[in-house]
């Protein structure tokens, strides 16, 4: 992706996390808990393991539909790191050459199922991630954190990140259309130019942080700043966080997928 | 280069977890002993700023292709090693949920792989060690490469450990030592050069921002037990990772040391037992399963439990096709679900 | 009989790098005046707000508000008397929202709880941007962004407001808009830039600034007006005074600030 779809792309998570669901209005420490959890049970799950991943899918797709992102949007993104996933993974089928089973007479090696395995388990956590910003705000996020005992000035450290972020993308979106602009084929991208172009942007970037810093104290700072807290525990979160993890347990202990494959094609025959 | 979820361990993963925590808490004090109240709005902005600057792009010479800076080490000289291990945390954690760049369990390793290596080692021992007020260009150019490109490696091969330690891929440690140090010199050089060109530059136009007297000042009062030990502790947890990975993958010889120290040859059974109860009291507590023994392409170290099967009957295939299909019709009642509600 | 609220007497101001900005400037204001601070880019505007709202010391002369000298003592103090509107909203919008930001001087303040969330509320009603009260600040146009960064100020009730350039940014809309704001308020004003219709419509005073030194300060009538000094200053006539013929087009905007209803 380039810079300007990563930009876009980003700000549209963003403007999604600002949303009105029954999902976007769980407290962000409960969709942060159940989050982490998901993936923690996702990735314990052994190499070899394929099945058992799949209703797993359950989680992402609840997030995705009860709170109404668009899924392009995620698969897009899924879709443009899974190289990274892919190439690292490729090594399994190119090693690990015992077949491991035989479906349909089709001899299937232990290598490619592991591939796979990683192939799903990318899948299933890269898509709880993006969920998780797309229908958490990121102050919501941040707010959690703090109350889950992250330091305060890491916490302060996210909220200004986050509030600069898109204004210095611009910024520097506007520096790469000038250069754009002015240089031709490969001249102007050398290392001298860039150089320049990240010194100037930092250069202006402090002078920002100078600026903010008198509008601070122009408004009386000495020191500190509040994380306004804005969110409740509810019995719905609650009863999510109680729900969730009990059906991962289930999914990640009992054979769900034999189940109904087996009483499925007990009922066709 | 990123840590992603899928290549690791749950162990792994809350290891790495753990230290990252500790380490914030630890930055975060010393911060708060030391910070300037101005340096709140220059942290935020500058996180903004290395994201900015990652994606401006350039052309490696003699490849062709493009690269981007990573930024560690600048921030490290522009705010010393705690604000700096806590900005580039910062970018890592939006990095993860806006841009999908490794995950949320992998967050943890990465924030340790890119953070602690050059703020508490490349820049203090070596960058520091080099550059005192006033140098000259040339010699910060050559503790920047330095710094940068150790920085760098030690990342790298954290990530080759960690890959290994978790046991899902069957990348071999060699071959994978091979990919990542030797690119890694290189970008390492790469970025070297350009911040001490960055630095270089903003020194003739704004040398209040780059010589940090603060960092300095911090690194050397009392601070030299205290970077020992830290790098004690560092060490100590590369080497029980390579004991713990040595001992996992080659556990005949771990048998095989066990049946010196015990002098009988009936204690690899007795090790059998005790990766027995272990085994059960896995099943019993469920959650972070399967990782006394990270697999080797020995399908028999297996220890699949509790008999999931991993899909090598027929009924499994077809199960997990079907799971799927329920999982959508689910996704798509809710849509519909919602579509009503927001009817009537 | 009018107070002063402003004084500076004999006021220089030389920059770390040697730069002289401010070449012994004296004015007063009165309570409740507008005063339009005009002069071309460069010629010390933003650093003349600077020094008389408690962001700079002087290096020479004196500047008080109200009965308060400005000195690094009293710095504080002054800036919670002045209400300092900075040129770009961006660095004056700083907080995760609206209400966080409007919220912030309050707060420092020492309001209560309540209290804050009062002034928050009755701050942004004022300037019209109540229905963005929770909105993160990166998701409203440049026009919401300068009358938010207005609320944030005003919420600390100070008892002068100065603004640098606060049109600079927003379209013709949005600058109207902010116009009709600016002739409700009723605090003492004011204003550097270098929009001088801007200056017509909401000063009745004007001193033109130029190398740091005050070129003319009276009605903003009269000194608009006069060609040769503007043009001597490096300014020229506003634009609704210019010898330009406006055939057929309709002059008056008087929409009201949306959110009054």
């Amino acid at each position: 992706m380039t810079f300007d779809t990563e930009y876009f792309n980003a700000g549209y998570l963003d403007s999604l996390s600002y949303k009105d669901t029954f999902v976007h209005r769980l407290d962000p420490r409960t969709k942060i808990l159940v989050s982490f959890i998901f993936i923690l049970f996702v990735v314990s799950f052994p190499k070899y393991e394929l099945s058992g991943l799949m209703p797993f899918f359950i989680y992402p797709v609840f997030l995705l539909t009860a709170g109404d992102i668009p899924l392009r949007a995620i698969a897009k993104k899924v879709l443009f790191i899974s190289p990274f996933a892919i190439f690292i993974g490729i090594f399994n089928p190119l090693l690990d050459t015992n077949v491991m089973l035989t479906p349909f007479g089709v001899p299937v090696t232990g290598g490619w199922i592991s591939f796979l395995s990683i192939i799903v388990k990318f899948i299933l956590t890269v898509s709880t991630a993006l969920l998780l910003i797309a229908v958490t705000s990121f102050p919501g996020i941040c707010e959690a954190l703090a109350r889950m005992k992250l330091p305060r000035i890491l916490v302060i450290q996210l909220l200004f990140l986050y509030r600069y972020l898109f204004v210095l993308m611009e910024e520097a979106l506007r520096m790469l259309r000038a250069r754009e602009a002015r240089s031709f084929k490969k001249r102007g991208k050398e290392i001298k130019t860039f150089i320049r172009l990240i010194s100037v942007l930092l250069l202006r970037t402090v002078e920002r942080a100078e600026r903010i810093y008198q509008a601070m104290l122009s408004r009386g700072f000495r020191g500190e700043i509040r994380v306004l807290k804005r969110h409740k525990l509810r019995l719905q979160d609650i009863l999510f966080v109680i729900f969730s993890v009990t059906i991962f347990y289930i999914f990640r202990n009992f054979n769900i997928v034999s189940f109904i494959g087996e009483t499925l094609s007990r009922s066709i025959r | 280069m990123h840590m992603a979820d899928a290549l690791l361990s749950p162990v792994v993963g809350g290891t790495l977890w753990a230290g990252t925590l500790g380490a914030i808490a630890y930055a975060a004090k010393k911060l708060k002993e030391k910070m300037d109240e101005r340096m709140i709005p220059l942290m935020g902005v500058l996180g903004a700023f290395i994201f900015a600057a990652q994606m401006i792009n350039f052309t490696i010479p003699g490849t062709g292709s493009s690269g981007h800076i990573g930024g560690g080490m600048l921030l490290a000289i522009l705010l010393g090693p705690y604000a700096a291990f806590l900005v580039i945390a910062s970018v890592l954690i939006i990095q993860a949920l806006f841009f999908a760049d490794g995950g949320l369990l992998a967050l943890g390793a990465n924030i340790w792989n890119l953070g602690i290596y050059p703020c508490f080692i490349a820049y203090p021992l070596i960058y520091r060690a080099l550059v005192k007020q006033n140098a000259l260009s040339r010699r910060i150019t050559l503790a920047s490469v330095l710094g940068v490109v150790i920085g760098l490696q030690l990342g790298a091969f954290s990530v080759v450990l960690e890959t290994k330690l978790s046991g899902i891929t069957e990348l071999p440690f060699d071959t994978f030592v091979i990919l990542m140090l030797p690119t890694h010199l290189a970008i390492g050089l790469i970025e070297g050069f350009i911040t001490a060109g960055i630095v270089n530059y903003v020194r003739t136009l704004r040398p209040d921002i780059v010589e940090n007297v603060e960092a300095v000042k911090v690194l050397s009062s009392g601070g030299s037990l205290k970077k020992i030990v830290v790098v004690m502790a560092i060490l100590a947890v590369l080497a029980g990772g390579a004991f713990s990975w040595f001992a996992s993958t080659y556990p005949d010889g771990l048998e095989w040391s066990i049946e010196k120290i015990y002098g009988k040859p009936e204690i690899p059974e007795r090790s059998n037992v005790i990766a027995e109860i272990l085994l059960e009291i896995q099943k019993k507590t469920a959650i972070l399963p399967d990782y006394s023994f990270p697999a080797g392409s020995k399908g028999d170290r297996e220890p699949s439990w509790p008999a999931i099967d991993p899909g090598t009957s027929l009924s499994g295939l077809f199960g997990g096709i079907m799971v799927l299909g329920l999982v959508v019709i689910f996704g798509i009642g809710i849509k519909v679900l919602r579509r009503f509600r927001h009817r009537t | 009989m009018s107070h002063h609220i402003v004084e500076l007497k004999d006021v220089y101001f030389r920059y770390p790098d040697g730069t002289e900005a401010l070449k012994g400037i004296s004015f007063k204001v009165f309570h409740g005046e507008s005063v339009g601070i005009a002069g071309a880019n460069g010629t010390g505007k933003t650093t003349l707000l600077m020094n008389l709202s408690g962001h700079l010391l002087p290096t020479k002369g004196e500047v008080s508000i109200g009965d308060m000298p400005l000195s690094k003592k009293t710095r504080q103090e002054v800036r919670k008397k002045v209400g300092f509107v900075f040129q770009r909203p961006d660095d004056q919008l700083f907080m995760p929202t609206v209400y966080e930001d409007v919220a912030f001087g309050p707060i420092n303040l020492g309001l209560t709880p309540e209290k804050v969330d009062e002034r928050v509320r009755s701050t942004l009603e004022i300037v019209g941007c109540l229905h963005l009260i929770n909105r993160p600040p990166h998701r409203i146009s440049e026009g919401q962004k300068s009358a938010v960064a207005i609320a944030t100020v005003m919420a600390m009730n100070p008892d002068i407001l100065v603004m640098d350039e606060p049109a600079s940014n927003l379209d013709p809309k949005s600058r109207r808009q902010l116009i009709n704001l600016l002739k409700e308020f009723k605090h003492t004003k004011i204003i550097a830039t270098h929009d001088l219709d801007l200056i017509l419509d909401v000063c009745e005073r004007c001193i033109v600034i130029k190398d740091g030194m005050i070129m003319a300060d009276g009605p903003a009538e009269e000194i608009l007006l006069k060609e040769v000094l503007l043009e001597e200053n490096n300014l020229e006539l506003p634009l609704s005074r210019q010898n330009v013929a406006y055939k057929g087009l309709n002059l008056k905007a008087t929409k009201a600030f949306p959110g009054k209803g």
